[in-house]
């Protein structure tokens, strides 16, 4: 195996299973739909690294993160369902970077550019995703209530807006490294699908969230694999992975008693 | 009895639109204060309020600190319905985390049984979840205990159950209790004050027995209301 399908393959496992944990708060928030939005921010980020000749990473992050910053704020602002905040948020930064966005350079930021990363983004990829997810892993149960009850927690004496701020913070640092491995297009899979297929399978919290993250590393084990072998782009194999164990869930899926 | 809680002159305004209007009472430890009034006469908003999560004029104070337990109105299995959840899981949400002997406990006190405590809690009834919620809360060992309607969906024995069970840990706990509640016959059984809110301002306050008579509720529900009193 050369170094650079492992180096793939290791980013695609820590990011895929990180969107597959993350996306079991998201799901329960019915929040998987933000993630596309999010990623999709990427864009005028990528515009401007591709103009100004930068990595593209040092694009993405900086655009995502500012766009979930700048939903939160919205939020608390307008009180506006944060799918409907995402929608906007999502709408200006498409529409802008359309504006100046060399499209026939911008592949990467479309489908992904993981089989390409270096050494350094893998580093950097494995220092992000840990820190992320013990942020996440810290915050869980506290989120999960948040999300069954805001009054609720509150009386927990939760302090939901900060929370919220975290928690989008951790989903833009989640969707930005996500755009490696799927690229800006589908990212929201990522998300959306493991927590899914977990969500058939899982009859309580805990399985829930080993499964989501299971499916996640699995998908990006067969997706890079599959890609790798047949050379075929990497985004499209990964979802078609994660799209295909979800369709064995509803096999297995438990009655509801 | 020694204050606990003083409102004085207290207004909410929601939306642009004035609420509460003018309120003033006062809670003592260890009393049961009811709430009651029609649909949109401010009883959650009241409760809401107190609990801090809306901005009001007047006065609030709370004469010592309380650890306070929160049912809210209308919360419902939906909010779980994209969840795996058990009912075991959703205990574990509360910070500390109860341990299973406690969580076996108090959903015995509510009268489920231990074999709740790995059913998905999206599944249960109405009633049955409207129940947990309610172990929820007691779990905590509250000190001031605010209940929006807690028998929403309980059938008619089971309402009596949760009354009853509260009137236990009042006695037993000393706690003390805040209650709206659509159910005339728990005001006069149970409550040790009541506080009749009427559209937009509140129309009177006291001993049940008291100042409660068919006038009074006419006045404030609009209608005539017969009262069957518990003996």
């Amino acid at each position: 195996m050369s170094n650079q399908i492992l180096l793939t393959l290791i980013s695609g496992i820590i990011i895929s299973g990180l969107a597959g944990y993350l996306g079991t708060l998201m799901l329960s928030k019915r929040m998987s739909i933000v993630a596309g939005p999010l990623a999709h921010l990427s864009f005028p980020g990528v515009a401007l690294a591709i103009i100004f000749g930068f990595s593209i990473s040092y694009g993405v992050f900086p655009f995502v993160i500012l766009g979930a910053i700048f939903i939160w704020l919205l939020k608390e602002k307008t009180k506006l369902p944060m799918q409907n905040l995402a929608a906007i948020t999502f709408a200006i930064g498409v529409g802008t970077s359309l504006l100046f966005l060399p499209i026939d350079k911008a592949e990467e930021a479309l489908v992904g550019s993981l089989a390409k990363i270096t050494f350094s983004e893998t580093i950097l990829i494995l220092v992000l995703s840990t820190f992320v997810f013990f942020i996440i892993r810290r915050l869980y149960q506290r989120m999960m209530l948040i999300n069954v009850s805001e009054d609720l927690a509150r009386t927990e004496g939760i302090n939901v807006k900060m929370f919220n701020l975290y928690y989008l913070l951790s989903i833009a640092v989640t969707i930005s490294m996500g755009v490696y491995l799927v690229g800006g297009l589908i990212t929201a899979a990522l998300v959306a699908i493991p927590s899914a297929t977990a969500k058939n399978v899982s009859k309580d919290l805990r399985s829930y969230k080993i499964f989501a993250s299971l499916f996640g590393i699995i998908s990006a084990i067969v997706g890079i694999s599959v890609a790798h072998i047949f050379c075929l782009p990497i985004g499209p194999l990964v979802i078609i992975s994660n799209a295909v164990l979800f369709f064995i869930s509803i096999i297995f899926m438990k009655k509801i008693v | 009895m020694k204050k606990v809680l003083d409102v004085k002159n207290l207004s909410v305004s929601l939306g642009g639109e004035k609420v509460i209007d003018d309120l003033s009472f006062s809670v003592s430890k260890g009393e049961i204060l009811t709430i009651v009034g029609p649909n949109g006469a401010g009883k959650s908003v009241l409760l809401k309020t107190l609990l801090g999560f809306f901005p009001f004029e007047g006065k609030i104070v709370w004469h010592q600190k309380l650890k306070v337990g929160y049912l809210p109105q209308g919360l419902n299995q939906l909010s779980l319905k994209n969840l795996p959840l058990t009912v075991c899981d959703f205990f574990t949400l509360k910070n500390p985390v109860p341990d299973q002997k406690e969580i076996i406990k108090y959903l015995k006190l509510v009268g489920l049984t231990k074999d709740f405590l790995f059913k998905t809690a999206s599944n249960l009834s109405g009633g049955q979840f409207q129940r947990m919620l309610v172990a929820w809360v007691l779990i905590s060992h509250p000190q001031l205990i605010f209940f929006d309607e807690p028998t929403t969906s309980i059938d008619i024995g089971g309402g009596e159950t949760i009354y009853s069970l509260l009137d236990t840990i009042w006695k037993k706990e000393e706690v003390t209790i805040i209650l709206v509640t659509h159910d005339l016959s728990i005001v006069y059984k149970h409550s040790t004050n009541v506080l009749c809110l009427t559209y937009k301002r509140h129309f009177c306050y006291g001993v049940p027995r008291e100042i409660l008579n068919s006038e009074v509720l006419k006045q404030v529900f609009g209608k005539e209301i017969k009262i069957y009193e518990h003996k």
